[in-house]
């Protein structure tokens, strides 16, 4: 009997090009996608005088450090040296490069997909941790440092150990209220940060399933929030009807390509080497309350009190609450918040904006907030929508596409000891600006909390549906 | 890079769990170039605290640290800061993977030991940094009588020991490399694009 393969070993083997002594492969990178922040690299492959290897496999984006307001002069000679420095480095080397001004511009992981730039079956790297957002297509995509970066743009390969697998399925269907986002926050406060450590994650079961791609991608960029190399899901119909007839995607080929994609998904009774279960109908709509994206609470939770668990456990808590400025014991649902922020490769996608804009509808936000769409497209297609209106109405600032407040490279950060209702993607300590206050949840809880000031739960505004 | 066998230098304690590399770098410093030295961004926002311990000790170079070290953003910058400050090693129960990678392509060691010898490190250090050894080879930690062992990647081990980069590895590979891209080319034409827009 022929072994039963899971869809990484199908994929590290059609990217395997050899395999040394010590167990490290070279593997061949389909797609390569540079920002900013990838001018370390670059300034590598100068040193050495080599150039970019595949240049029609290297895609060049402005993301990180793209203003989101004033995009006709950059004040800050810093943010827009790094802009200029990619400019530089991808006429230099010949890159495509979606540049501010550009109709497809956008966040990295929000354009690939987009331009059908990611597809199933593809090795895709970038010198970014979400990375394996792309894995949403049953790609597999991972993160790398800039050593690597240069690496990948001097020869087309990476060296890697292969990771072990673990497989997360998600069985029944999601409650109203409940998203992608909540599935992930759930399963890292389950299993913490390190929870899948040096393994790739396999979503698999109904509730997945039943997910659009933009949920998908949602699920599968949060995976390294739980220590997970990558993310990825089995392609199928969804997957094939959103690439369709996207720009890059393959056209005279296309029957060939999903009849190859077709066979990537795990052989039935594949093995894996964990395998964990939740059921998507216990998931509430859940928010952090700390520093860490482990620290994460249904809303409907109270927070954690120090004195009622072991010292250990208790110093990180004391930690983050202190930094945090919250009181242990209280319910979640009530706190106050300063500001809201919409966006990031996490949920800055079209779905993303809709459901927010369905909980804000024709009302007034109680506290300021900005709005980035995830893409050029994604910002053209909300408008074209009217959703823009939504937000402008609710008082909410409508911007243009980048990172923006998920790192604030771009100078847009929350202000020290400000509290912000985020659809991002970390609620480090300093993640958006020196002292700021980060909660983690979905656009709708983002919706919510905007309209009412206070952190609460999305589905009291859900009406008939929720109860 | 240079390679390294042994490493003898005072090591700190700091005593945190998931100290991410948002921490270890923020991201506002990140349009340095390297030439300009990474070392005084190290852990920026934590050291307006006089008495953090990075502070009160300057000639360290080793790191003990608690849980899943370097989590989060793949920025390099963050080894840059640990190297340039003059770090050559950390020693944690466990590390974020992206940036243990990172380490080693900069000849900074990421050792893994168990929960009880980080204990017992850190109850050692707990009042003032002291000596400790690191040896590759052995693949031990030694402070005054004792010794633990630790754990790295054999694959990254070698690479420590020889200074070796990647780039000059991976081109005597270069005729297997060709073959295999026109390999896939043709068996799969529709992953190499020819979209212009
Ligand atoms: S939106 Fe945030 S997480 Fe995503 S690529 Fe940009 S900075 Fe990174």
């Amino acid at each position: 009997m022929s072994k039963r393969r899971t869809m990484l070993d199908k994929l590290w083997r059609a990217h395997e090009i050899l395999c040394r002594e010590d167990g490290i492969s070279l593997l061949w990178v389909d797609r390569h996608l540079v920002h900013e922040g990838s001018h370390h690299a670059f300034a590598k492959l100068t040193d050495r005088d080599l150039q970019v290897a595949r240049p029609d496999l290297t895609f060049a984006v402005v993301d990180h450090y793209a203003p989101t307001r004033d995009r006709a002069r950059i004040a800050d000679p810093k943010i827009a040296g790094m802009i200029d420095t990619l400019r530089k480095n991808a006429q230099a080397h010949r890159l495509r490069l979606f540049d501010l001004h550009d109709q497809d511009q956008g966040i990295v992981h929000v354009i690939g997909p987009e331009q059908g730039l990611t597809l199933p079956g593809l090795l895709i790297n970038c010198g970014d941790s979400h990375t394996s957002t792309h894995g949403a297509f049953g790609a597999l995509a991972f993160g790398i440092g800039a050593t690597e970066v240069a690496h990948v743009l001097a020869t087309q390969t990476v060296w890697q150990r292969k990771p072990r697998t673990m497989r997360i399925t998600l069985n029944g269907t999601l409650g109203p209220g409940v998203t992608a986002k909540d599935i992930a926050l759930n399963w890292i406060a389950a299993l913490g940060t390190g929870g899948a450590q040096g393994h790739a994650v396999e979503y698999a079961g109904s509730a997945v399933q039943a997910l659009s791609m933009e949920g998908r991608m949602t699920l599968c960029n949060l995976s390294i929030e739980g220590g997970a190399r990558l993310g990825m899901i089995a392609p199928d119909a969804t997957t094939f009807d959103y690439l369709k007839e996207r720009p890059f995607a393959p056209d005279l080929d296309w029957e060939a390509a999903v009849t190859t994609w077709s066979t990537l998904a795990s052989d039935e009774g594949a093995i894996f080497d964990r395998d964990v279960t939740f059921d998507a109908a216990e998931i509430a709509p859940t928010v952090t309350w700390g520093t860490s994206p482990e620290q994460a609470l249904p809303v409907t939770a109270t927070l954690p009190d120090p004195t009622a668990v072991a010292p250990e456990k208790a110093k990180a808590i004391d930690a983050a609450l202190d930094y945090m400025g919250l009181q242990p014991g209280r319910p979640l649902e009530g706190t106050p918040i300063d500001q809201v922020f919409i966006g990031s490769c996490t949920n800055g996608r079209i779905e993303d904006l809709r459901a927010a804009a369905a909980v804000l509808a024709g009302q007034r936000a109680k506290v300021p907030g900005l709005v980035a769409p995830g893409s050029a497209q994604v910002k053209a297609q909300a408008e074209q929508e009217g959703l823009d209106d939504v937000f402008k109405t609710a008082g909410l600032t409508w911007a243009a596409s980048g990172c923006s407040m998920c790192v604030g490279m771009n100078g847009d950060l929350v202000a020290a000891g400000k509290r912000c209702a985020s659809s991002t993607n970390r609620n480090f300590r300093g993640r958006q600006g020196p002292g700021a206050r980060t909660h983690l949840m979905s656009p709708a809880m983002v919706a919510a909390a905007a309209l009412t000031g206070t952190i609460i739960d999305v589905r009291r505004f859900l009406g008939e549906r929720a109860a | 890079m240079a390679g390294w066998t042994i490493h003898q230098g005072r090591a700190v304690h700091l005593g945190l769990d998931n100290i991410d590399t948002d921490q270890l770098i923020p991201a506002r410093f990140m349009s340095t170039p390297r030439a300009e030295g990474y070392g005084q961004f190290l852990l920026h926002d934590l050291r307006s605290d006089p008495e953090f311990p990075l502070n009160r000790h300057r000639d360290v170079s080793i790191l003990v640290a608690g849980r899943n070290f370097g989590t989060g953003s793949s920025r390099e910058a963050a080894v840059y800061a640990l190297f340039d400050a003059g770090f050559r090693a950390v020693i944690a129960p466990s590390f974020g993977d992206i940036f243990a990678a990172n380490a080693v392509n900069n000849g900074l060691l990421p050792a893994r030991v168990s929960d009880d010898a980080q204990a017992e490190l850190a109850a050692f250090l707990a009042a003032e940094p002291a000596e400790i050894t690191i040896d590759l080879n052995t693949r031990t930690i030694a402070l005054d009588d004792r010794t633990f062992p630790f754990d790295v990647d054999e694959s990254w081990r070698t690479k420590l020991i020889n200074g070796w980069d990647d780039i000059d590895l991976t081109r005597q590979h270069a005729d297997k490399i060709a073959a295999f891209a026109a390999c896939r080319a043709f068996s799969e034409p529709w992953v190499f694009p020819t979209a212009s827009d």
